[in-house]
């Protein structure tokens, strides 16, 4: 079983509290978004600050949480959007 | 073709209405969202915007897209500022051009609601006591962690 790299990219509010805005992450594959969420959750020490489920984009795409991830992918944890 | 589509500095909405102008297009539809303070906003005195700027460009692009398809001959150019926007100024500008004004209208809505629903853009309010709060679409409003930063108000 090999492991899928993903580079994590927070923003706004999600960086302020974790006072990170790039992590990467490793989880087993095959993985979905939800299980890269709960690994990057985990891994940051204010991680519990971040929702279960926010809003996320991969590789620059709003996504769902059952999307499967691939090596290499950009996942990005949106706060509310706030645009306009 | 990727287009840039975060701004820093003030809109320039006839700049925006000249790229989708053109002789077959009998109409043009604009929107300018602004920064304002509400009555139950406190004494906010400036907004900062930031984004997700890769996706910002690529997700305007979605949108386009998505109202050309649904409005076939319209043409569609929009910007969203970026950094600090003082009240009253330009946050974001939309120009809808086609040959009818149903459509030109119609898409022209449709481009701001979907980007007020999807564009990876995020907003702290900036208070006169040098507090900050995170505001939302949805209604939302978190109080920032940090100071607010000094620097040039525009």
């Amino acid at each position: 079983m090999h492991a899928i790299r993903v580079r994590c990219r927070l923003f706004a509010r999600y960086a302020e509290v974790t006072g990170e805005e790039v992590v990467e992450v490793e989880v087993p594959a095959p993985a979905t978004v939800a299980d890269a969420v709960a690994a990057l959750r985990g891994r940051l020490a204010e991680g519990h600050r971040l929702p279960a489920r926010p809003l996320v984009a991969r590789n620059r795409a709003h996504a769902l949480f059952t999307d499967p991830l691939a090596d290499g992918d950009e996942l990005a944890l949106l706060p509310p959007l706030a645009g306009g | 073709m990727s287009v840039t589509h975060a701004v820093r500095g003030p809109l320039e909405l006839e700049q925006l209405i000249a790229r989708v102008s053109a002789p077959d297009r009998g109409a043009t539809a604009s929107f300018l969202g602004t920064v304002r303070a509400g009555p139950d906003d406190g004494p906010v005195i400036r907004i900062e915007y930031s984004a997700y700027e890769e996706m910002l460009d690529e997700e305007f692009g979605r949108i386009t897209a998505d109202a050309v398809a649904r409005w076939p001959g319209v043409a569609i150019t929009a910007q969203h500022r970026l950094g600090t926007v003082p009240l009253g100024e330009a946050s974001i500008a939309i120009a809808v051009a086609a040959p009818h004004r149903a459509a030109a209208l119609d898409a022209c809505r449709f481009v701001i609601e979907e980007a007020k629903r999807r564009l990876p853009v995020w907003k702290r309010e900036i208070l006169a006591d040098g507090s900050t709060a995170w505001r939302d679409n949805e209604g939302g409003r978190v109080p920032g962690r940090g100071p607010a930063p000094t620097g040039p108000s525009t």
